[in-house]
């Protein structure tokens, strides 16, 4: 009885210890996915003649359906605030952070048939296991020039999935980057004023 | 007359270099904001008023003029020329601060290129995969101990702080091409005086058409991305993760930003 007992506590308990680190597998690894959707988009752009040419309905689906999902804009955006965020009142926010995801989008889809003879060599991560907060190095190599270092800051968020908030390329990171040029344009017009300049920037050039 | 234009660009890095020089002495190595480092703003910002149209009306033309007239592989080859001679400065930057192993990257780079290249015009040491080191007289100043401020916008050239004001200016007057001609022939001298000028034109052509329309201001977007940039290279930021204030609710938990030993290993192969 007593050993029964035993193994009817330990059993269940065994096969919830195993089956938890099996679970945290699934999640997949920070430098895993950036090589997987990076590998992802290149092959479309290297593949795709419409990309190719530049057309913008094609290349605004690719980066709906490829990229944009592994970015936290909210995230990008309270860090670019910094204090200011706070604020902000929460429609304010929403409204931000679309508009900074439309300009990140606008700027970056004119760029992506830059890309298709680069290649990414994406360093295998140090990291904690639990860690929450990591910073992904990558290379990206085009030929005949210098390789340029891209480094990617993702975060855990609360859904298990790697989400990136900064994209440093070659020191550059691209949040603080528009850090000064937030609080720039807070202190000339406060929130609405930022909110103002950036709605004017993504309607006034073409897409 | 083409002597006279020379002359004139020679006297313009005079002038340059003796304005860094005063404005670096000047300048004091606190930190701060990127407004801290600008404190010639309203100055700066007249300059890049001035240096728009010049690049658009002027600098581009030109550009474009010596794409049509100079096939690719010769502007390449221009290029690769005044890259040896970067690479050669990059080398005695790397020496004086101690990195032996960029500077003999880059003096073998200089070997290879010079006496099998000739003289710079073929870079078959990238080809050998020989990286260069990047270094500048820009970053040993700043290894010895020299603030950046103030920074500076200066039309044509671009966004500098007087701190690489005085390294280019240096560079440019430590010419191995104008140490070696002399007043011999001016006629050589002059030409590759023109096509260096050209060379870099092409250069801030290219960069400001990558740069294209990203910021919601391009003369705060350049200094940001500029400071950075350079904080970088010269070892002067931690790059850290960025960290949200304390306070913040937002779902995720954020660790204390450490700089870890890849950042290190990061910053010396830049």
């Amino acid at each position: 009885m007593n050993k029964r007992f035993f193994l009817a506590i330990t059993v269940p308990l065994i096969a919830v210890w195993t089956a938890f680190p099996l679970a945290a597998q699934t999640v997949e690894a920070p430098d895993a996915q950036i090589k997987r959707v990076a590998d992802e988009v290149l092959a479309i752009v290297r593949s795709d003649a419409k990309v190719q040419a530049g057309d913008p309905a094609r290349v605004r689906e690719v980066l709906d359906e490829k990229l944009l999902p592994h970015f936290d804009f909210r995230r990008m955006v309270m860090l670019a605030m910094g204090r200011n965020w706070r604020q902000a009142t929460p429609e304010q926010q929403n409204a931000l952070v679309e508009q900074f995801r439309t300009l990140l989008v606008r700027t970056y889809s004119g760029a992506l048939a830059q890309f298709r003879d680069d290649t990414i060599n994406v360093r295998p991560l140090r990291a904690a296991a639990d860690a929450k907060d990591v910073t992904v190095y990558s290379e990206v190599i085009k030929p005949g020039t210098t390789p340029i270092s891209v480094n990617y800051s993702l975060v855990l968020s609360s859904d298990g999935k790697w989400r990136c908030y900064d994209v440093i390329v070659g020191g550059v990171s691209l949040v603080t980057n528009y850090r000064d040029e937030f609080n720039q344009q807070i202190k000339i017009g406060g929130v609405e004023g930022l909110l103002k300049t950036l709605a004017a920037k993504n309607k006034g050039a073409t897409p | 007359m083409k002597r006279a234009i020379s002359e004139m660009f020679r006297g313009c890095f005079a002038l340059a270099f003796v304005f860094a020089t005063l404005l670096t002495l000047g300048g004091c190595a606190t930190t701060g904001t990127a407004e801290g480092d600008d404190p010639l703003e309203p100055l700066n910002r007249t300059m890049y008023a001035i240096h728009q149209p010049l690049e658009n009306y002027v600098a581009r033309p030109v550009v474009e003029v010596y794409e049509v007239i100079v096939p690719g592989i010769g502007r390449a080859i221009i290029n690769n020329f005044f890259r040896n001679i970067d690479d050669l400065f990059s080398g005695i930057s790397g020496l004086l601060q101690g990195k032996f192993d960029k500077a003999g990257h880059d003096f073998g780079r200089v070997i290879i290129n010079t006496g099998f290249g000739l003289g710079g015009l073929i870079d078959f040491a990238s080809d050998a995969e020989i990286p260069r080191g990047g270094e500048d007289l820009g970053l040993l100043l700043a290894h010895w101990g020299v603030g950046p401020r103030p920074y500076l916008f200066v039309p044509l050239l671009g966004p500098m702080t007087a701190r690489d004001g005085v390294g280019m200016a240096a560079r440019f007057y430590a010419s191995p091409v104008d140490l070696a001609l002399g007043n011999n022939n001016v006629a050589l001298r002059n030409t590759l005086w023109g096509l260096g000028t050209v060379d870099l034109m092409a250069t801030g052509v290219y960069a400001s058409d990558l740069l294209g329309d990203i910021g919601l201001d391009s003369y705060t977007f350049i200094r940001g991305a500029y400071l950075q940039r350079r904080a970088y290279l010269s070892g002067e930021t931690k790059f850290g993760r960025l960290e949200l204030d304390e306070d913040y609710d937002d779902g995720y938990s954020v660790p204390p930003p450490s700089e870890t030993s890849q950042d290190k290993q990061e910053r010396r192969e830049p």
